[in-house]
């Protein structure tokens, strides 16, 4: 077999570990996902084998390696890293050159990236230590209602009555839940009213320039949060081929350039 | 694997001076405290303290205090005790800490200068809301448990320029402040000894300001961090000798740095401005983060808050009314944007970071747009960073790092 030359991008967030495989001339070739867990260099290395198993390469193949994301210290086959504002800035680029503002809504914490035409970062915020707009504010709401996190996505389009949220807090918020229950309105509702609180506290963090795209894995599992935020802006929003992966493709595309 | 940078910070000659003096000044406090020898006045850092030492007081400081049970990591421990009093979680941490550690009977004296068991029992309070009016809040805690008297100024706040009419009207209050103050300290007020301690005041203000401003040398042989140690005796002595002979020293050992072009942090990069407090109990753990990243916080408003330029023996009064109203904390927007605009091109600065601490709405600066209006206006980029000067429940060191470290690469990638 002939060897190849693969870049490898490792993006260890609070909730799913990713890994990202490009070739030499920078097409994305190998992917894994797993939950993060509590061992997240061992959970890298599972996600790395089985990347490189869909990219047809073996480890000897690496060039070089790149983390980044909450556990990006703990990779031990990285050679440096990156953090995730770099990584989904460049993740997002690769996909859409042009200027863009970047949202990316993870588990545990949610990125406004503005970039310009050339690739650069011009600002970027994260959100407050608050669970606000986040993953974790859907797992928690999963949790109390019942209700399966993968099922909410298509919960919320059989919406006909979306319930309004007004809280920030996810404590409050959950008492607004049990009030809407109390008062007999249906789960579909309620839940479209969640989507909505998160589209709200993420559009309450900065103003968004023209392009907008979305990433992450809120949005990789729940596509429909992207049509209500397209509803919201009255505007067309970009999402990656894999919305996930931008973090780990950015990544590996930083492994190629140093 | 990619890990964590170690970080070597270069220790200054001075600091064991340093720490000599807030020692001896702390047991001098203690001794009076026991012997009755001497009378105590607690004053709020940038309070009229020098009437206070003209008067023949010892003065303690709170908030210096307040900063010490921050930098020790005992803040977060004992604010809660003030939050069962409804004293909320919102609120000065400076304030809710030091109620709560006095009502369980702690200090970090104790530790850092044996033998001090207690913080020093006031005679009197003093007080200026020219910072905040937590301040009067918090002194006035103490003035009720104390059963002692509490006097003060009521400073104006979100002021442009600084009129002559808020001068007068502070100096007429602060003039307000003798007699009941001679009524504690039993003796009669001379002005005489207040022009010596305005005139020992100023001369500490000029040299503390010439030591921060060293830091406009590239690379700088100082770091934000280092001052908010270094500041203890502009806080806790100014109008004194002592004061103004340390800050010899330690403007001559800054000279040698840039003589030697002795940066403080190694093969400095980027050359950063804090706007806020200091995170106190993360001083060191932020200090290695730059240092780590090849950056130098290197100047503040905060350490540049006790640079009291007007000064002025002739007219001890009216001059520490002015000072004392000009400070940056007590400005409008407007004034504020225009100073920070100095020192950015003063220090030739990369980057500001904005310190929205949560406790302190007063010393933080970003909540009505600055950020926006100050990168617009220069081109320099900023970062906000959500956190508090005491309470570490309300700071996530994750996304701090991350938050540095992107701002950092941000920085690089546009260099």
């Amino acid at each position: 077999m002939q060897s190849k030359q693969v870049y490898v991008g490792v993006d260890i967030g609070s909730s799913r570990t990713k890994v990202a495989v490009l070739d030499a001339d920078k097409k994305f070739i190998g992917r894994a996902i797993l939950h993060s867990g509590t061992d997240f260099g061992g959970t890298a290395e599972v996600c790395l084998e089985s990347a490189l198993k869909m990219a047809d390469a073996s480890t000897y193949d690496i060039i070089k390696t790149i983390s980044t994301g909450y556990g990006r210290k703990n990779v031990s086959f990285s050679n440096d890293t990156k953090t995730e504002i770099a990584c989904h800035s460049a993740g997002c680029y690769y996909y859409f050159p042009e200027a863009i503002t970047v949202i990316d809504i993870g588990g545990q914490d949610n990125k406004i990236i503005k970039i310009d035409k050339n690739g650069r970062r011009i600002n970027f915020k994260m959100n407050r230590k608050c669970a606000a707009g986040t993953g974790a504010f859907l797992e928690e709401m999963s949790m109390r209602l019942n209700i399966p996190l993968e099922d909410m996505n298509d919960l919320a389009s059989q919406s006909t009555d979306m319930v309004k949220l007004g809280s920030f807090c996810t404590v409050f918020s959950a008492t607004e839940v049990l009030e809407n229950i109390r008062h007999g309105k249906k789960v579909p509702d309620i839940v479209k009213g969640l989507f909505y609180s998160v589209i709200k506290r993420v559009l309450e963090m900065d103003s968004l320039t023209d392009n907008v795209v979305m990433t992450g894995g809120v949005v990789a599992h729940n596509l429909y949060l992207v049509s209500m935020t397209e509803e919201i802006l009255k505007r067309k929003i970009l999402v990656p081929e894999y919305p996930q992966f931008t973090g780990a493709i950015g990544a590996a595309l930083f492994a190629m350039q140093e | 694997m990619a890990e964590e940078k170690k970080v070597a910070r270069k220790k200054l000659r001075t600091a064991e001076a340093m720490g000599k003096f807030m020692a001896d000044y702390y047991y001098e406090l203690d001794n009076a405290a026991k012997t009755g020898e001497k009378k105590i006045a607690w004053c709020t850092s940038v309070g009229p303290a020098e009437i206070l030492r003209a008067m023949g007081f010892l003065v303690y400081f709170p908030e210096t205090h307040s900063a010490m049970l921050g930098s020790s990591r005992m803040a977060t421990d004992y604010i809660p005790y003030a939050n069962a009093l409804d004293y909320s979680p919102e609120v000065c941490s400076y304030m809710t800490a030091d109620i709560g550690a006095f009502l369980q009977g702690v200090t970090p004296l104790s530790k850092a200068f044996p033998g001090i068991q207690s913080i020093p029992k006031p005679d009197v309070l003093v007080f200026n809301t020219n910072q905040c009016r937590d301040v009067r809040d918090w002194f006035s805690w103490f003035a009720r448990r104390f059963n002692v008297p509490i006097v003060g100024v009521d400073g104006n706040r979100h002021v442009k320029v600084v009129t002559d009419t808020i001068v007068e009207s502070n100096a007429k209050q602060m003039e307000n402040l003798i007699p009941p103050l001679e009524k504690v300290i039993g003796k009669k007020f001379d002005i005489d000894k207040l022009r010596e301690a305005v005139a020992l005041s100023r001369k500490c203000s000029n040299l503390w300001k010439d030591i921060l401003e060293v830091a406009s040398v590239k690379p700088s042989p100082l770091t934000f961090f280092d001052g908010c140690t270094l500041m203890g005796p502009a806080v806790v002595a100014r109008g004194t000798q002592p004061a103004v002979d340390i800050y010899e020293q330690l403007l001559e050992e800054m000279k040698e740095r840039v003589k030697d072009k002795e940066g403080a942090v190694e093969n400095e990069k980027f050359r950063i401005y804090w706007d806020g407090m200091p995170v106190w109990g993360r001083l060191r753990a932020h200090s290695e983060l730059f240092a780590g990243l090849n950056a130098n916080v290197l100047a503040s408003t905060y350490c540049s808050s006790w640079i009291f330029t007007a000064l002025d023996p002739a007219e001890p009064f009216k001059s520490m009314a002015r000072a004392y109203s000009e400070l940056f904390n007590s400005r409008s927007d407007e004034y504020k944007e225009e100073y920070i605009k100095e020192k950015i091109k003063l220090y030739g600065i990369d980057g500001i970071i904005f310190h929205d601490a949560k406790t302190c709405p007063y010393n933080t600066n970003c909540r009505y747009g600055m950020s926006k209006r100050l990168e617009n206006e220069t081109g320099i980029p900023s970062l906000i960073i959500n956190g508090d000067l005491n309470d570490l429940r309300l700071v996530s060191d994750e996304q701090m790092k991350t938050n540095v470290e992107a701002f950092i690469e941000q920085l690089a990638e546009n260099k």
